[in-house]
């Protein structure tokens, strides 16, 4: 789960970690009183959406009157931001962050994340801040320095400061720096993150490390002990299909192409897109049923690929394990019944009771064309969209 | 020979009296010689009671204790896992597969934190389990699909695993061990611990490494494999066609910030001399033809 930046900065404060003052605004006139609340004289006004490159997008700028608040808020507000994160379809902005501007003096990069390897979350902390991190890492890896994390002992004042020194925080700094990277990774922590990212973090020419951008996601499996996390869910910033298919524990992504897949297990989703696209076509996106497979399932995978617009055919790919093949066939045909299917659909079946399951299928009455291995089943859904164009 | 488990494993099955655990302990009793290795089960405060004609413990220390239980199965709820594994552990359990789809990270990096010092081999969390053909099936797999015989598989995913037994045993190769190590970013043994026991196994005569995108536990194996593989190994890495940034389905199968694709695993697998495939259909026959 992601959050907004307003609401990674509130959780971080509350862990000690210094961020600009702000206020989350949703219309043109919050925006001007908050900015008057503020008092600064130098506003920022930040769109609100999960995607990075907000800036060059257009969506931060900055304000040196309350006039110029306005007419910034209300150009952000309802625009759709285009960002190298949202896809070329952008995101409509419906929130702001109204923040007192910084005097910056030099940028810099934090990031926390759980190194797979160590089995350990690990901080990365850079002097290139405000660049795209996979950039330095991949440029100059030299620049990014790390401190694993002992579970029990977390994140020492001594691995802290150490950082704070290496990435070339003045002296007369490194002691608030330490404390910032202690209360982020406590924050880290504490509410089960799968990442924290500030980048920037500023050393201003007043001397205050602060946290000018911040995002936080969370480990997905660990909400049911987070409820506080769970209200700041904003389901605006999600794919409605996405949101409706995980109601009925269906995992879906869409993707570019025109082949629905319906596969039962993630591994083998995957190995049904990739074949896909190795006999010539592209799917039109990742579906994992998981392990049940039931009639109400089916329907509904099928009602979602059926919305999108560049749908050629599905492909229906169940390895029926201990779930009998038959029990499925009996399930896709009503389904196929309940949302008359538009597009042709091929359904690869393997497993216990295949022979009844194809049975099932071949006298169902609808058009259904069977295939055997995932081979053969590419090859059919292929040349049945291609049939369709 | 095997790996990690035969027929003289006797089995602990935590959670044993939930609508899963029993499930699928039934499957795994019938199958071969089931009914001599599963020996005991585990639910706090259900001890005395039976599954499957198997007694129920209140803990897994009185299970091995009792039973003389070397492994554990774990289908305990998510929430709950970790715990479930620490306590194996404790107990001195030799072998820890854990089925659990759903555990916490944090949970996961306290539990292999706790387990530095110990000998206990963990499998998964969130893994379809292991299975000896002929011999032992311990976990969710559907067993009349395997053979004996002498390819190894390790696998990150459950289905795709299946896809892939099959194909084997159809064209008459046996499996010596198939191992599922699941789909979560922290876990138990890796793609590089299950090739070094294959790669010790006398049975085992070829392994086919079956990986996701996500993380860099191919690699790692591939490095070791070209220093070290006496065998030949066949490769398939699922996701050439996913988008960076998006968690497909596995909590581990994500491409992030520039790391874990497809691309990077295959190029690591082919330069350290394995057979990689892009067709999942094809996995079978190279490792046949491999072999021949």
């Amino acid at each position: 789960m992601k959050l907004h930046e307003y609401q990674g900065k509130e959780i971080l404060r509350q862990y000690g970690v210094a961020t600009p003052p702000g206020v989350a605004c949703f219309s043109v006139e919050d925006a001007v009183s908050a900015a008057e609340q503020l008092g600064s004289g130098l506003w920022v006004v930040k769109a609100q959406i999960h995607a990075g490159g907000r800036g060059k997008g257009g969506g931060v700028r900055l304000a040196r009157s309350l006039d110029e608040v306005r007419q910034h808020a209300a150009d952000i507000l309802g625009m759709t931001l285009i960002t190298h994160q949202t896809g070329p379809e952008g995101k409509i902005v419906k929130r702001l962050l109204i923040e007192e501007g910084a005097d910056i003096e030099r940028e810099f990069y934090v990031g926390l994340v759980v190194d797979r390897s160590a089995q350990r979350v690990v901080v990365m902390a850079s002097s290139e801040g405000g660049t795209e991190i996979e950039e330095v890492a991949a440029k100059t890896p030299e620049k990014i320095h790390k401190a694993l994390v002992d579970p029990v002992a977390g994140l020492t004042p001594e691995q802290a400061k150490a950082l704070a020194q290496k990435i070339g925080l003045p002296d007369t700094v490194v002691d608030r720096a330490t404390e910032f990277l202690l209360g982020l990774y406590q924050a880290y922590w504490d509410t089960d993150a799968s990442l924290a990212e500030i980048n920037p973090l500023i050393l201003t020419t007043d001397n205050k490390v602060l946290a000018l951008d911040a995002k936080l996601n969370f480990d997905d499996n660990a909400l049911f002990r987070h409820p506080e996390t769970k209200e700041l869910r904003d389901l605006d910033e999600e794919d409605p299909n996405e949101i409706e298919a995980s109601k009925y524990g269906l995992s879906y992504i869409a993707l570019d192409g025109n082949i629905g897949c319906l596969v039962n297990g993630a591994g083998l989703a995957m190995a049904t897109m990739d074949i896909i696209k190795l006999y010539g076509a592209e799917p039109a996106n990742f579906l994992d049923v998981g392990g049940g497979a039931t009639t109400e399932q089916v329907t509904e995978a099928f009602v979602i690929m059926l919305r999108n617009p560049n749908l050629k055919a599905i492909l229906v790919n169940i390895f029926g394990g201990i779930m009998r093949c038959d029990v499925i066939a009996d399930g896709l045909v009503n389904a196929a019944k309940e949302v008359h299917l538009s597009v042709p659909l091929v359904v690869r079946l393997e497993g216990t009771n295949v022979d009844r399951g194809r049975e099932i299928i071949a006298n169902s009455g609808i058009e259904i064309t069977s295939a055997t291995t995932m081979a053969d089943a590419a090859e059919k859904v292929v040349a049945a969209a291609q049939g369709q164009e | 020979m095997s790996i990690l488990i035969n027929k003289q494993s006797r089995v602990v099955t935590q959670g044993i009296t939930g609508k899963t655990g029993e499930f699928h302990t039934k499957y795994c009793v019938e199958y071969a010689f089931g009914k001599a290795c599963f020996v005991a089960g585990v639910t706090p405060g259900k001890g005395g009671q039976q599954v499957e004609g198997i007694p129920v413990y209140d803990t897994v220390e009185e299970a091995k204790n009792t039973t003389g239980a070397n492994v554990s199965v774990i289908y305990v709820p998510p929430r709950f896992a970790a715990a479930a594994i620490d306590e194996a552990v404790e107990a001195g359990i030799e072998v820890v597969i854990c089925i659990t789809e759903g555990v916490p990270v944090k949970d996961m990096i306290l539990t292999r934190h706790k387990m530095r010092e110990q000998h206990t081999i963990l499998v998964g969390p969130n893994c379809p389990g292991v299975i000896t053909p002929d011999e032992i099936k311990i976990g969710i797999m559907p067993g009349y699909i395997h053979k004996k015989g002498p390819v190894g598989v390790i696998s990150r995913s459950g289905t795709l695993t299946y896809e892939v037994v099959d194909q084997l045993t159809q064209l008459g190769l046996g499996q010596s061990t198939c191992i599922g190590i699941g789909g979560d970013p922290v876990n138990g043994v890796k793609h590089l611990d299950v090739m070094r026991m294959f790669n010790e196994d006398p049975e085992t005569a070829g392994v086919v490494m079956v990986g996701e995108i996500g993380g860099t536990d191919e690699e790692e194996c591939a490095a070791w494999v070209k220093q070290h593989m006496s065998k030949p190994v066949v490769g398939f890495i699922a996701g050439v066609t996913a988008p960076p940034g998006k968690r497909m389905g596995h909590a581990g199968a994500i491409i992030s910030g520039g790391k874990g694709s497809a691309a990077e695993k295959i190029a690591a697998m082919e330069d350290a001399g394995i057979l990689v495939t892009r067709n999942p259909a094809d996995i079978g026959r190279l490792m046949k033809d491999t072999l021949r």
